[in-house]
């Protein structure tokens, strides 16, 4: 019992420690990138947090770039889960945007919302999935999902040009007609009025709740925990009758699913429409999340905000650091997560052999 | 001229040897990376760094210097890819996708502080130009003879050298390779590094083709030739044939320009859907299937 709960202890150790780690690369990364552009690193962080956490507008547009990243970081780690990498958030959000948009423009005006919404959603998970099936069918005959979804977002955005081309976009223009007003998620301001002009809307509180919902739900369904010990050993489950496939193909549908239900906060809780571009960065910065987030709803909140607060606060210090620095930014977070996961991982490897040799001894 | 016209052309294979370099010098690339063991999603940010270095240095020092400055930025991220990969025991996977974003950003940031530019750089003077026609033209280029010397070599090194075979032997079965007597992490620096320099003069091609760089110009092109080298079955000489199919649908582009957008739109789509199907179709085989080793790790 004894070494049970120290593991568990440990555990959750190196997961706090992750984010530590991750939040100390960001700030390292931040001030030699700032040192490089010949500003202050304390000045420039001053006025970074001043345009994110420092005023309830900036809360309010922190949560707005988080909610997204909430979606795609959760849809690239249930694929992670399974031992797959799901590169193709990027495009399955697209399609799923497109559809979810051409879709709720099309319903009758009067719809109520508790119609629409679900109806919306509903679209844009399996726009998602549908966008993810080839990925999966070619990971059930062999080809790496990476090289697959990587291709699909190619495909993705030539075919959302060609189909805004083809009449799906308001005439001379880029952007598909609005949803009606029953598929839109209201602004957060109407209930939290300090927030009063920032874009957050109540999609974060879906997707908070998904996040948590999912991560309950997976460890507790037969394909979910399935899907784990595929990640762990395939020759095994093979042997022990695993659907092995089938359960990776599963993994992959679900995350372009969940990928795809990131357009609520994109088209619903945001533009209210789509247009060509409209939410691109999210999946990328998605894989950056789940790898962040190592599967804990505070994880996963806690990357989805770090990575808000890096694209907001990009924003709020451009006059003098380009935007785009944040992006190398998140690049280094990655590398610098996963480099101290492993080491962690190892560590904690040996630890827990030391507890269970201990253990015994115990009982 | 009809589009049947337009495609059954000089002008189309001309195209199509043209867009193919770039495309070819990566595969190379990929081939090294992937034969000794490591994965190499990167090769698209590797592309994107040295098309700019190359850009970069070429106004200031010439061409040739901005050769010499895309092979070396490449490299150097093969190193940094091989040696975190492989120092670190992380996926290479995630080191590779970490590469692209800090590239794709990176490039963007410095085109900023170069340029003042967010999209493009000013133009630049590539190698000069011989020849009356278009192909002569395509052919005389030297990073067309760049692109043939580099599948030519690497099929002659990883077949005849001892360096290729310790390459192949980290590739199938790193811990054997070590038990052996092979420095498996210098060889699979040394073949990333090789294969980060190609997959940059590949890039650098396609921005002295264009004669500016743009910001985010490879536009994918790092994962045809990575899909490239999985359908060749990681063999350098198929890895170039699959790449000339790739640049010959990318060629229809070019060629079928001025047509409806429409049109544009679906050909755009071809080569990845042409790689997706090709993906499917030859997955299933077990002839040339991947390293053993591949994202194995020595230690």
């Amino acid at each position: 019992m004894t070494a049970r709960r120290t593991a568990l202890r440990l555990g959750l150790e190196a997961d706090a420690w992750t984010l530590v780690w991750g939040a100390a690369a960001a700030q390292l990364a931040f001030a030699v990138l700032v040192w490089i552009h010949g500003e202050s690193p304390r000045a420039m962080t001053a006025l970074l947090f001043e345009g994110t956490w420092g005023s309830a507008y900036g809360i309010g547009q922190v949560l707005f770039k988080a909610t997204p990243l909430l979606f795609t970081g959760l849809a690239v780690h249930v694929a992670l889960r399974a031992g797959l990498f799901n590169v193709g958030a990027e495009g399955q959000l697209a399609v799923a945007s497109l559809a979810a948009a051409a879709v709720g423009a099309h319903l009758p005006h009067g719809t109520p919302a508790l119609v629409a919404l679900p109806i919306v959603a509903l679209v844009a998970a399996a726009a998602g999935a549908l966008w993810a099936a080839p990925a999966a069918g070619l990971r059930v005959v062999g080809a790496h999902e990476v090289i697959s979804t990587i291709l699909l977002n190619r495909v993705a955005d030539a075919f959302v040009g060609l189909v805004l081309g083809l009449g799906l976009a308001q005439a001379s223009s880029v952007r598909t007609a609005p949803v009606v007003p029953g598929a839109r998620l209201s602004r957060l301001d109407r209930f939290v009025h300090p927030l009063a002009g920032s874009a957050a809307s109540t999609a974060i509180v879906v997707a908070v709740l998904g996040v948590a919902l999912a991560l309950w739900v997976l460890p507790r369904t037969r394909a979910g925990r399935e899907a784990e010990l595929v990640a762990q050993n395939d020759e095994a489950c093979r042997a022990a009758g695993i659907p092995v496939a089938w359960r990776r193909a599963q993994a992959l549908l679900f995350s372009g699913a969940i990928a795809g239900l990131a357009s609520l906060a994109t088209v619903l809780g945001y533009k209210g429409y789509f247009e060509q571009g409209l939410g691109s960065g999210a999946g990328f910065t998605g894989l950056a999340v789940a790898i962040l987030g190592r599967g804990r709803l505070v994880g996963i909140v806690f990357a989805a905000l770090l990575f808000g607060t890096l694209a907001q606060g990009g924003l709020a210090i451009n006059a003098y650091v380009p935007a785009e620095a944040m992006e190398v930014i998140q690049g280094v977070v990655i590398v610098v997560v996963a480099l101290a996961d492993a080491r962690l991982r190892a560590w904690l490897t040996e630890r827990l052999r030391a507890i269970v040799v201990l253990g015994r001894g115990d009982a | 001229m009809s589009a049947l016209g337009s495609i059954l052309s000089l002008t189309m294979v001309a195209q199509t040897a043209r867009t193919a370099v770039p495309y070819v010098l990566a595969a190379q690339g990929g081939v090294w990376s992937e034969r000794s063991g490591v994965v190499n999603v990167a090769l698209e940010g590797m592309m994107l760094a040295g098309a700019l270095a190359g850009v970069a240095v070429a106004h200031v020092h010439g061409p040739v210097a901005g050769v010499f400055a895309a092979l070396a930025v490449g490299a150097a991220l093969g190193v940094v890819h091989a040696t975190v990969t492989e120092l670190g025991r992380i996926d290479a996977i995630v080191s590779g996708v970490a590469i692209n974003v800090v590239a794709l950003g990176g490039t963007r940031v410095l085109l900023r502080a170069l340029y003042q530019s967010s999209s493009n750089s000013p133009s630049v003077d590539a190698f000069a130009a011989h020849g009356g026609g278009m192909l002569a033209r395509v052919v005389f280029d030297p990073m067309f003879a760049a692109a043939v010397v580099a599948v030519v070599a690497t099929i002659a090194l990883m077949r005849a050298t001892r360096f290729g075979l310790r390459v192949r032997a980290c590739g199938e079965n790193p811990l054997a390779a070590r038990a052996a007597g092979v420095a498996v992490l210098r060889t699979r620096v040394l073949a990333v590094a090789l294969g980060g320099a190609l997959a940059a003069l590949g890039g650098a091609a396609l921005a002295y083709d264009e004669h500016q760089f743009q910001s985010g110009m490879t536009g994918g092109r790092g994962f045809m030739a990575l899909a490239a080298v999985v359908l060749s079955g990681w063999r350098a000489g198929r890895a170039a044939a699959v790449c000339v199919v790739f640049a010959a649908l990318d060629a229809l582009q070019v060629v079928l320009q001025g047509r409806t957008r429409a049109l544009q739109d679906l050909v755009q789509m071809l080569p990845f859907v042409a790689a997706l199907i090709a993906l499917a179709l030859l997955s299933r085989k077990r002839g040339g299937g991947p390293p053993a080793g591949l994202g194995v790790h020595a230690s």
